[in-house]
Order: structure tokens, then C-alpha cells, then sequence
């Protein structure tokens, strides 16, 4: 047997949950294996387990033939293994390059080296092109950064296999092409490659071999030579699954969301978003494009409230919002899906429920007075439960034991269950499988057509094309161009997104 | 943070400043109140450091005041029977490590609640040096060792280079922690344990391992501490004799934002602020209850770092038990 990774026959469960149930599956050197599944099916679980952060139940992993003890990360590292962590595995309060060198660090005598881990850091991020800048701190980093980050830690030791959870979730077109290719060539030079996604154009275009997990056993495997990208979807879902959006023509109405003359800081103090205008009408979806870093969050931050604004001004209905006050914001009309789930979204420790309120707890019908509804609550999370097909063993399960992909249901399901005047929607779709994504679509589209104001940003330029009626390309923290759903053509917005004139 | 810096340094200014004029006025006081300040001051620096080194890591220790006086007592204890005072300090850090691996124990093995953890830690010390205490026993001192050279500089010489060798001993561990703090890969694996365990034990960190040690070796520096208060400060030991002073090194340890040298200023500062109570009540100028003086240092202390700490932030695991499947 010359297989890499071999797993016989995991089992493991969680309170309520079998997360995964006789598992088998193996990865050969220099081969790439795309891992499929619903959000909830197991995936991330069968991978950790790999790498020593799960303990299976029972069952076998072996690595180049050694048997691996369960929960013994160090072993793991120690024989060759790497992984990209969905959850990013990141030290806030640490600078990108004592992230990446931690557990490996470059010393001169006893003491670190951080000028020649410094030179390594900018080595790695020049290679894999993966910009980064070693000296910034994590907890001041959008997740596009963060999740370069995640990928340079792993891709920094040569290893013998890659694990990679879903490192694509917020990368733009470009890098998420270029990290392709350094999967490629990593396969070509030997290394087994373990990948996990949602997007099927990335398993149409790596992958030799797909293994499908449903429900956390193994449904079935295929390759991309056998089938294409509603096959696989199919194979997830179990259904036919709507790749394209489907939407009617926008019927807006008047400005619900204007924006006047807006500066924002970043982290660091520069000037993020300098003199933005922006006005979204009711009814309908105005798409952000941008590279990352050009300032959408900021934008999108100092909107609800989250990050102070110099100047400049921001009217929902011809009303002034109130400065660094997201919880007025949102209580004049404004939800908002923020890219951050972990950092903003949720509060872990909290129940499903509790999440699902966590802006409207103190309200009718949740609340009356200083008492709380708790039938209310119940009702109001079986039905956004069930809607939003979160999956999960109860109600009253926190958030933190929720896959990736169910956290952000929670987000979505809270903010788009609200009657509101303004959406502002970042990266809505991150990290939610094939099925999610057309119904998070559709509830976008359903709270367009509510008369509600859709802002939306999002690193996958096809998302915002296939969903905005209008294209707001922003660049160097203004937007420099308002496009047209109908004329928003590929090329073009790439070209204004880089800052050249159409 | 700039602001806080210049506050920070307008303070040490002033306090150079202050020294300065008192010296001109009359050197003898002024330098013995300073030299007093350093020695009051370095307990409670050395404990400042158990705090930091444990929470660091993310483990909370309440448990600084029974480190101290259990460690204080044996340190006593065996250099008395023996009458050898070096043994005596190497019992009192033996007996700082068996606390600290106590701790470690309950609240990473058991996974108790850490500051239940810490509590027994105190109340097992004080009953158990409550018991076994004799009255009338004596024990071997350290005694002041002048450095060559060094010692004769004038107001420098008395205070930094004419001490007892535990309180060099004290100040070079406390600079070592720092540097190992920030720039070895101890010091970094352990802040990243203390911030985000998941991301060192992702690493191939062990955070049960990296903990056991940290909380092990405060322990000693703990030992430190209570081997310096009996033996070399105070040269007895007495019932309840650390008194609270491994509550004030936590205070202390937070003042001085988890660094090992805020903690260190802020303990000097502390330690000043008893140097010139203690001189007030000598001189007996003020008339004023010797109640009202005792309470100055702490009230002093209290409203002056109050205002240059600024956002304190402690690391962000502190107290919670690390889970793997939960990172
Ligand atoms: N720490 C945990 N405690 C309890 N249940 C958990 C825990 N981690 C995962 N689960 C459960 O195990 C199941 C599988 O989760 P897993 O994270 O493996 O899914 P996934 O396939 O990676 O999904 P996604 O695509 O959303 O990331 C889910 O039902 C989840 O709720
Ligand atoms: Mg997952």
C-alpha cells in the first residue's frame, strides 16, 4: 500500500449528532482530493481528526503507514502533515509574521530571529503571490487578509500533505487561480493534497478524485472527468440544484440609503474611504466590486455604525444615522451580514436561539419590558431553523459547535428574517454550500423585492454580476464607477476595479 | 498609546524631579526613603511576575498569597532547623513550585475553576502554615552585599548596589522574564497559549505541556519572593505575615498591562509610596492617625495608575479551559 493518508472506518459524534460515520477514504501522493459536502455533513470533522484536533471514537488514520494517536497534533505536524484551518487558527493581538513562524520559529542563539523571519514572511507572500504585510496585527485585518495568512502558515514548511479547509472562502478570482495553481504544482512535486470547497468550478479545475459526504457518511466519489458542475451539486444536495440566479427586473423606488461625502480610517489610521457618494433606492441590489483593501470595510463598517466616520454623512429615509452606534443603526432599519462571522456576527458561548435575537432581544415580541419571551425566542428560532435549513441537533446548541457553513445561516437567517429598510450584506454567502447559496439568493432578491435596499459586497465578482442590478466599482476608497446590471460586463468592471478608465 | 506614553513619562520626570530638589534638601533620607522603596517594592515586582508568567499562559492565579506564605514559612522553617540559610532558599522555591504545580494540577488536569483553584491554594497555606508555626525560633539572614566600585556612586551606590544578594537575584529574574518574554520563542508560544490556545496547539505547541511549565516555574518565582520576604526583608516569620500581598502584586500585575517592567514600575512605584508613609510616620509630622497614613500608599498607588494605565486588556483565554475540539 503506498497511500499518503489512509483513513479506515472514523466515527465520531457530537451531543446529537453523528458528525461522522464509518469513514473511509485515501489520498495518494501528488494526488489532489476534493472533499464535497452540505454545510453540517462533516467535513472539517473528518479532517481535523486527521490532524489531531478531533479525537474519533473509533476507527483508523494512518500516514505513510503509521498509525496516528488520536488528538496528537504535534505527531501530525511531525510526519508532514499541514493544514489550512477554516476556523483561523490566528493570534489576534500578533502580527502576521509571529502568526506564521509560531510553533517554528527562526532563532539567532536562544532568541528569536524576527528580522530573518520578517525576510521569510515577505519570501513566502512574493511566492505563493499572496500579499501580506508581515508587520500589520491579525485583529486589524479584513478575513481576505486573514485567510492569506492561514494559507502562507501552512504552505511555509514543505509538507507531505496538504489539508486545506476551505481556503477559497473569501479569496478574490486571482488568488484564489494562483493558490490552484501552487496546488498543482505541489501534487506534481508529491505533496497529497486534501481540499475541501463549496465552489465546484474550483473541484471542476484541481481535483482528481471527489469524495461526497452526506450527512456525515461517504455518499459517493467521482472525478471531474465523469461528471460536471450540476452532477456534483446533485451528488451534494441530493437535488437539482439552480446554479444561475434567477431574478426579476428591479422596480426601485426612491434613495432609502444615501451616502454623502464619507471619510473613514482605517486600523491604521490612513484614509480608507475618502469622500465616498453612494445612494442605494429601494428595491434594489447595488453590488460593491472592488479589490480587497480598497476600502469596502471601512465602507461598510462606519455604515452601521461599527467604525468612526470623519466626516460625511449616512441617511437611511432622509434620516441622519447616528455615529459609532451600530445597535441605533440597526434600529433605524439597518441589518447587516458582516463578513467577520466569528468576530461580529455571533457571540459563540450563545445558544442558537439567543444568536438569532441578538439584535432585537430587548423588543417585542422577544421581550417585554425587562422580561424576556422565551416562547417567542423558541418559536422564532424553530422557524428560522428550519427555513434557513441551519443544521443542527437543537435550538438550544451554541453556536460554537456549529460547522462553518451553519454559522453563517445564523447571520444571514437573523438579518434577513428582520423587516428592514436597508440590507448591507458582506461576503453573505461566505463559507454556505451550493443549495445555501441559491437560497441566500433568492432571500436577498425576496428582500429586494420587499422594497428593502440591498448593499452588497463581496469578493467573488460573479456573485455581485449575477445578483446586483447596479455595479458601484470601488477603487482607492471612492466610487469611481456606477454601472449598469446590463453593461456591467466582466472585462470592464476588472479593468475600473484596477483603477484604469473604462 | 501615545498619550499614554508621554503620561507615563511626564510621571517619571516628575518623580526624578522630586527626588532631585529632596536629595538637595537633605541626601541622607531622601536616599534611604528611595533605598526603601526598592525593597518593599521588589516582593510584590517578584510576585507581580508569578501573576504574569501564569495568566500569560492563560491560567489565573489567585493563589499568589498562599505561594508566598507557604514558601516564606519553609523557607524559614528549614533554615532554621538547619541553620543553613541557603537551604532555606532553595526550600522555599521548592515549596513555590509544589504550589504552582497544585494549581496546574486543579485547574488544567481537573480543569477546576481556576480562582476556586487559587482560593484553596490560600486557605490550605494559611491553615497548614498556621499550624504548624512554633513561636521563638531564629534562622540564619542573608546579609547586604556591597558591589565592588558601584557602591561608593552617591544616592546609586545605597540604593541599586548595597543589598542583600535576593534582591539582585530578583531583579535579574525579573529582567529575564521580560526579554524571554518578547523575544524567545518560550515567550511567544506562551503569549499566543495565553491569547488563542488553538492557534499554538495548531502549530504542534502543546498548551497542556507549555502551561504545566509556566504555572510550575511562577511557582518558583513565587518561592522567590517568599524565600526574600523571610529571610532576607524581615529575617522571621510570622502568622498571616505576606499580609495581602499577593493580592496587591495581581493589582500591580494589571497596572502594569501583564509586562514584566509595567509591573515592575508600578511595584517600585507602590513600594515608594510605603518608603515615604513609613518616613511620615516616623517623623510623625502630620499628627494624622497612623490608619489614615497606612491607607496612603494604596490610595496613592491606586489613583495614580488608575489614571496612566489607560485600556488595560488582559489575554484573552485567561481562565478558560483549553478544549481541543472546541478550538
Ligand atoms: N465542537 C463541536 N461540538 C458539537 N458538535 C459539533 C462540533 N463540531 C462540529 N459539530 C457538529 O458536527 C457536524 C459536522 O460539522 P463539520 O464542521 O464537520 O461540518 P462541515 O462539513 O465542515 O460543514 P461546513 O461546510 O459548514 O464547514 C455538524 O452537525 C456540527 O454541528
Ligand atoms: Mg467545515
Amino acid at each position: 500500500m503506498s497511500a499518503l493518508l489512509e483513513i479506515t472506518n472514523v466515527t465520531k459524534t457530537f451531543p446529537g449528532v453523528v458528525a461522522n460515520e464509518n469513514i473511509s477514504i485515501s489520498v495518494s501522493a501528488g494526488e489532489i482530493v476534493a472533499l464535497l459536502g452540505e454545510n453540517g455533513a462533516g467535513k472539517s470533522t473528518l479532517v481535523k481528526s486527521v490532524f489531531g484536533m478531533v479525537r474519533p471514537d473509533s476507527g483508523e488514520i494512518r500516514i505513510k503507514g503509521e498509525l496516528i494517536s488520536p488528538g496528537d497534533t504535534s505527531g501530525a505536524i511531525a510526519r508532514g502533515v499541514g493544514m489550512v484551518h477554516q476556523h483561523f487558527q490566528l493570534v489576534p493581538v500578533m502580527t502576521v509574521t509571529e502568526n506564521i513562524i509560531l510553533g517554528d520559529e527562526p532563532k539567532r542563539g536562544i532568541f528569536l530571529n524576527m528580522k530573518a523571519a520578517r525576510a521569510e514572511v515577505l519570501a513566502l507572500s512574493e511566492k505563493y503571490g499572496l500579499e501580506v504585510d508581515p508587520d500589520a496585527f491579525v485583529e486589524d485585518l479584513a478575513v481576505g487578509t486573514q485567510q492569506r495568512i492561514e494559507i502562507l502558515k501552512a504552505l511555509r514548511k514543505d509538507v507531505d500533505l496538504l489539508i486545506l479547509d476551505e481556503p477559497t472562502a473569501v479569496l478574490t478570482p486571482q488568488e484564489t487561480d494562483e493558490l490552484l495553481q501552487v496546488m498543482r504544482n505541489l501534487a506534481a512535486s508529491g505533496v497529497g493534497v486534501l481540499f475541501i470547497t463549496h465552489k465546484l468550478r474550483e473541484v471542476m479545475a484541481v481535483a482528481d478524485r471527489v469524495v461526497v459526504l452526506r450527512n456525515g457518511r461517504v455518499a459517493g466519489s467521482t472525478s471531474p472527468k465523469e461528471t460536471d458542475e450540476e452532477g456534483l451539486a446533485q451528488l451534494m444536495v441530493g437535488r437539482n440544484v439552480v446554479l444561475q440566479v434567477e431574478k426579476g427586473d428591479a422596480k426601485p423606488e426612491a434613495a432609502t440609503l444615501v451616502i454623502r461625502e464619507l471619510h473613514v480610517n482605517d486600523d491604521r489610521k490612513h484614509l480608507a474611504v475618502s469622500g465616498l457618494n453612494l445612494e442605494v433606492r429601494a428595491g434594489e441590489i447595488v453590488g460593491v466590486a472592488g479589490v480587497e483593501g480598497n476600502g469596502q470595510r471601512e465602507l461598510v463598517e462606519a455604515i452601521c455604525g461599527m467604525r468612526p466616520r470623519i466626516s460625511g454623512e449616512v441617511l437611511v429615509s432622509g434620516e441622519a444615522t447616528p455615529d459609532m452606534h451600530p445597535h441605533k443603526v440597526h434600529s433605524m432599519g439597518v441589518s447587516h451580514i458582516p463578513e467577520d462571522r466569528e468576530k461580529h456576527g455571533l457571540v459563540s458561548s450563545y445558544s442558537i436561539e439567543d444568536n438569532l435575537v441578538l439584535n432585537q432581544f430587548d423588543r417585542e415580541p422577544f421581550a417585554k419590558s425587562w422580561i424576556r419571551n422565551i416562547g417567542a425566542l423558541e418559536d422564532n428560532a424553530t422557524r428560522l431553523v428550519e427555513e434557513f435549513d441551519i443544521r443542527t441537533p437543537s435550538i438550544k446548541t451554541t453556536a460554537s459547535a456549529l460547522s462553518g457553513g451553519n454559522k453563517q445561516k445564523v447571520v444571514v437567517a437573523r438579518e434577513l428574517s428582520q423587516d428592514t429598510r436597508v440590507v448591507v450584506a458582506a461576503q453573505p454567502t461566505r463559507g454556505v454550500d451550493v443549495g445555501s447559496i441559491e437560497f441566500i439568493h433568492n432571500q436577498l432578491i425576496a428582500a429586494r423585492d420587499a422594497g428593502a435596499a440591498v448593499l452588497l459586497v463581496s469578493a467573488e465578482l460573479d456573485e455581485i454580476l449575477s445578483l446586483a442590478d447596479r455595479v458601484a466599482v470601488m477603487f482607492g476608497g471612492k466610487i469611481v464607477a456606477i454601472l449598469d446590471a446590463k453593461e456591467a460586463e466582466r472585462g470592464l468592471v476588472g479593468r475600473l476595479m484596477a483603477g484604469l478608465s473604462a | 498609546m501615545k498619550r499614554f506614553l508621554t503620561f507615563k513619562w511626564i510621571l517619571t520626570l516628575i518623580l526624578i524631579a522630586i527626588t532631585g530638589y529632596l536629595y538637595s534638601r537633605d541626601g541622607v533620607i531622601t536616599t534611604s526613603v528611595v533605598a526603601t522603596a526598592l525593597i518593599f517594592g521588589l516582593p510584590l515586582a517578584l510576585a507581580a511576575m508569578v501573576g504574569i508568567m501564569c495568566e500569560r499562559t492563560g491560567i489565573v492565579n489567585i493563589g499568589i498569597e498562599g505561594t508566598l506564605l507557604f514558601s516564606s514559612f519553609i523557607g524559614f522553617f528549614v533554615a532554621s532547623t538547619t541553620n543553613n540559610g541557603v537551604f532555606g532558599i532553595f526550600s522555599a522555591i521548592l515549596a513555590g513550585v509544589v504550589t504552582g504545580l497544585f494549581l496546574a494540577f486543579m485547574s488544567i488536569s481537573w480543569k477546576m475553576d481556576q480562582i476556586i483553584a487559587g482560593t484553596i491554594i490560600n486557605i490550605l497555606a494559611t491553615g497548614l502554615t498556621s499550624f504548624l508555626y512554633k513561636q521563638g525560633h531564629t534562622a540564619p539572614t542573608t546579609s547586604p552585599i556591597d558591589i565592588p566600585f558601584f557602591s561608593n556612586i552617591p544616592f546609586f551606590g545605597q540604593v541599586l548596589f548595597m543589598n542583600g544578594p535576593l534582591v539582585y537575584f530578583g531583579l535579574v529574574v525579573i529582567f529575564a522574564l521580560y526579554v524571554a518574554l518578547y523575544h524567545t520563542s518560550w515567550g511567544l508560544r506562551s503569549r499566543a497559549v495565553g491569547e488563542h490556545p488553538g492557534s499554538a496547539d495548531t502549530a504542534g505547541v502543546s498548551v497542556f505541556r507549555l502551561r504545566y511549565l509556566n504555572v510550575a516555574l511562577a511557582g518558583a518565582v513565587g518561592g522567590l519572593a517568599g524565600a526574600y520576604l523571610s529571610l532576607e526583608l524581615v529575617g522571621s516569620w510570622d502568622r498571616g505575615f505576606t499580609a495581602g500581598k499577593g493580592f496587591t502584586a495581581l493589582a500591580l500585575m494589571i497596572f502594569g498591562r501583564w509586562n514584566p517592567m509595567g509591573a515592575l514600575a508600578a511595584a517600585m512605584f507602590f513600594g515608594l509610596a510605603q518608603a515615604i508613609t513609613n518616613q511620615l510616620m516616623f517623623a510623625d509630622v502630620a499628627h494624622i492617625p497612623e490608619q489614615f497614613v497606612n491607607m496612603l500608599p494604596y490610595v496613592l498607588t491606586i489613583v495614580v495608575l488608575a489614571i496612566s494605565a489607560g485600556k488595560v486588556r488582559p489575554p484573552a483565554a485567561e481562565g478558560q479551559q483549553y478544549e481541543k475540539e472546541q478550538a
